[in-house]
């Protein structure tokens, strides 16, 4: 029934320091589809795979505008994003209402951390089971930052998030020096062949036409507010980005190990505490 | 008001937890509760302001082109007694907000003390990101008009000045009703029927004034406000803005000339 | 303070200061007409911002965009305005995220009235007049009262010199008491509705001290919202 004696309760804690259901919350991020958050000098780019659950099914949105300065791509349980995002949006109308400006991305980014971290504090809740990328553009230039189920929130230069989001990972941080300098077209065409990488190598080769990927894509930046690219501007981008390059390296056999699909809770009872698997690159601050 | 799991249960007892809830757990339900002495009633009922007691006169404020300048006398009176002759009505709020304040000088210090506790959150934050002025202006309608609205009033006039983001200077006026609109002249207090008229005339036509011009013009608004309005004195701060930051400087005195009395005959 | 029963107390005053009632409300003036066409509307407000005889501001818009289809005009106490538009912006931007869709100008009209109704018994002293295209693409007015009373339409006049451009616009865009066959009386464009609502304005600052300076004109079309600015007398 249980994996191990420690994870009766959220406020359980293991004797090598763990909170194994804050680790279990953790884990429902990498169940859903993977999502790629990157940014350059004056814009920041979400793009994310929404995988209809069935054939029967239309596909879940990944991606929620929060305001003209702000969204969100998603990785986890739905229902929790939607938690999130209400109360997300609630902040920043208010604050737009009180100051008739935008919320600054950061301080948002924390207060939102303050009202996850209480759930993982008190035996009758439980943490959000979803994971976050931000994309935020403000005073301070753009943002992309990460926030995880245990409350942490990571500021990024570029992450991905969700099932096989390692090789996202891996093309980011090989092209992460090219992505501060680069145009919007290219920052847009780098986080679409990030994500064509976690693509299962059969679907990549078997679909051709752009909706078939069903990639969303997102951004905002300086003088552009939060927009979701139409379909039309998704298939010009999904041309383009094929046209640049190969999609981040295909994934080869025995490439298994790094796959984050794996269960974290390692059967080492002596790994000791694990820290939250982060980002690409973080930012100083 | 942040973590409002449980918003429709109501505490077991006095301050007590909600069912569902905690007594006193971090980051739990907060309870915002109002001072006491704005919800219970004294020996002598309830009772509101209906009007300003210590008053502070005009406040004056010119844009131009390189920012915004703010002038107010030194002067808090208490009706027509000349009580307090040495306060400056000019505040720094941070560097790039000038406010300056008239009418009940009690609300003003109050409203003051609540604006910098704002400016030390934001510093608590300590991510470089200060408030900018239409942002303070916006708020002090937001907090005005809710107070007009109970009826309960700040009896209180305010310019806020200052720079914005990218460089652009802001002039604002809010009143005491929330009331709240930008113009390159702005001014409370007998200024606005004195000083406004004044500068709106020196106004170049689709072109704004220099500093040079806005200094001249204070200087000598100031002085005609001194000869006309009782509840003026002499001396004056004057605020100023610029994108590389703002400051209160004075206290002035007002060029006085009263030669001119000894010639005046017939009263 | 007798009638308290507190007697001992002494009624204090403080010499020289006036001791007025405070009212909550103030008129800052201002006009608004606004014109329907068939596919187009026309929405002019003045930019004079005063109470009693001081003009606080010149160049004051009174015209808020909603949407790119829809602008509200409100006058009255500039206060209340403030917080309802702030509200109605705030409003429109929950809506656009739960529905996915931005307000129609109908919707937005209904939305108006039930906002200002909620406050029936300590109302927003406002007019107000919102012009948008509506979901057919057709212009159309809607007016209001303070307290949320709507009213669609098709050409309307509000705010302090209301009253004197309603007449007016009866006249020339509704063609009342006018003596000629249907077929000589001039269609109505663009071009016309907004020279009307020049000349209206033209007219009311000359009567109306809370009118004058410049006058807005927002020309709404299902492409956008094209602005004009007129100069108007300025005492």
């Amino acid at each position: 029934m249980f994996r191990n004696q420690y994870d009766s309760d959220v406020t359980v804690w293991s004797p090598q320091g763990r909170l194994h259901q804050v680790e279990y919350a953790m884990e429902a991020v990498k169940l859903g589809t993977a999502t790629v958050g990157l940014k350059n000098r004056d814009t920041a780019v979400l793009v994310a795979l929404c995988k209809p659950a069935s054939e029967l099914s239309a596909s879940q949105r990944k991606i929620i505008p929060i305001d003209d300065h702000l969204g969100i791509s998603i990785a986890g349980i739905t229902a929790d994003a939607r938690v999130l995002s209400k109360y997300l949006r609630a902040e920043c109308l208010n604050y737009k209402h009180s100051y008739d400006f935008t919320y600054p991305v950061t301080r948002l980014i924390t207060n939102l951390g303050n009202k996850m971290q209480t759930t993982t504090q008190r035996y009758d809740r439980r943490p959000y089971g979803v994971g976050l990328l931000v994309a935020g553009y403000d005073e301070k230039g753009p943002h992309i930052y990460q926030v995880t189920p245990s409350a942490t929130f990571f500021n990024c230069k570029a992450n991905s998030i969700g099932s096989r989001s390692q090789s996202a990972r891996t093309y980011l941080d090989r092209n992460l020096n090219s992505f501060l300098d680069c145009s919007k077209d290219d920052i847009i065409c780098h986080g679409i062949n990030a994500i064509l990488g976690t693509l299962p190598t059969d679907e990549h080769q078997s679909r051709d036409t752009p909706s078939q990927y069903s990639i969303t894509v997102a951004i905002v930046g300086k003088n552009q507010p939060f927009k979701i690219l139409s379909e039309e501007e998704n298939a010009k981008y999904l041309e383009w980005a094929k046209a640049r390059g190969a999609p981040a390296d295909p994934r080869r056999p025995g490439d298994d190990d790094d796959d984050d699909n794996r269960p974290s809770t390692s059967d080492d009872p002596d790994a000791g505490p694990r820290d939250p698997q982060v980002a690409v690159a973080t930012e100083e601050r | 008001m942040l973590n409002n799991y449980n918003g429709m249960a109501q505490p077991l007892w006095q301050n007590g937890p909600a069912p569902g809830e905690f007594y006193n757990f971090t980051g739990g339900q907060t309870v915002q509760k109002l001072p006491r002495e704005l919800t219970t009633a004294g020996p002598y009922g309830t009772k509101r302001s209906t009007a300003a007691i210590t008053t502070g006169s005009s406040v004056l404020g010119i844009r131009y082109d390189g920012g915004v300048m703010l002038a107010a006398d030194t002067l808090v009176s208490y009706g027509s007694l000349a009580r307090y002759q040495n306060i400056d009505r000019v505040f720094k709020i941070n560097k790039n907000i000038l406010l300056g304040g008239s009418g009940d000088f009690a609300d003003i210090q109050s409203i003051m003390r609540n604006i910098d506790q704002k400016m030390i959150e934001d510093q608590c934050y300590d991510d470089n990101i200060e408030m900018k002025p239409k942002s303070l202006a916006s708020w002090m309608t937001r907090v005005l008009y809710n107070r007009r609205s109970r009826m309960n009033p700040l009896y209180i006039d305010v310019v806020v000045g200052g720079v914005e983001q990218n460089g652009t200077p802001y002039l604002a006026n809010v009143d005491l009703r929330g009331r709240a609109y930008e113009d390159f002249v702005v001014a409370t207090g007998f200024a606005r029927h004195l000083a406004v008229p004044l500068v709106r005339e020196n106004k170049p036509k689709d072109k704004e004034f220099t500093a040079e011009e806005a200094s001249q013009l204070i200087r000598k608004c100031m002085e005609v406000l001194y000869y006309r309005d009782t509840r003026n004195s002499s001396t004056y701060t004057v605020g100023v803005c610029t994108p590389n930051g703002c400051g209160v400087e004075g206290p002035y005195q007002v060029n006085e000339n009263w030669t001119f009395a000894a010639t005046i005959k017939g009263y | 303070m007798s009638s308290l029963g507190f007697e001992q107390f002494p009624d204090y005053q403080v010499p020289g200061v006036k001791h007025p009632d405070f009212s909550p409300y103030e008129s800052n003036g201002g006009s608004i007409v606004a014109i329907a066409g068939d596919d187009f509307v026309v929405i002019a407000a003045d930019t004079r911002l005063s109470s009693g005889y001081n003009i606080h501001s010149r160049n004051q818009s009174k015209l808020f965009k909603l949407s790119p289809k829809t602008v509200l005009g409100s006058t009255g106490c500039w206060a209340d305005t403030l917080s309802l538009t702030g509200l109605m912006k705030v409003r429109m931007q929950s809506y656009e995220h739960t529905h996915l869709r931005t307000m129609t100008t109908d919707a937005v009209a209904q939305m108006l009235s039930i906002t200002m109704y909620n406050r029936r018994f300590f109302p927003y002293y406002v007019s107000n007049i919102l012009a948008g295209i509506d979901k057919d693409g057709k212009g159309v007015v809607y007016s209001y009262d303070p307290i949320g009373h709507c009213e669609r339409a098709t050409y309307r006049a509000g705010g302090s010199a209301g009253t004197l451009l309603q007449p007016v616009l009866d006249n020339q865009i509704g063609h009342k008491n006018i003596n000629l066959p249907a077929g000589e009386l001039p269609p109505l464009t663009k071009e016309r509705a907004v020279a009307v609502a020049s000349d209206t304005f033209i007219s009311a600052a000359e009567r109306d001290i809370y009118t004058g300076d410049s006058v807005l004109i927002n020309v709404i079309t299902k492409d956008g919202i094209e602005e004009k600015v007129l100069q108007l007398r300025q005492d």
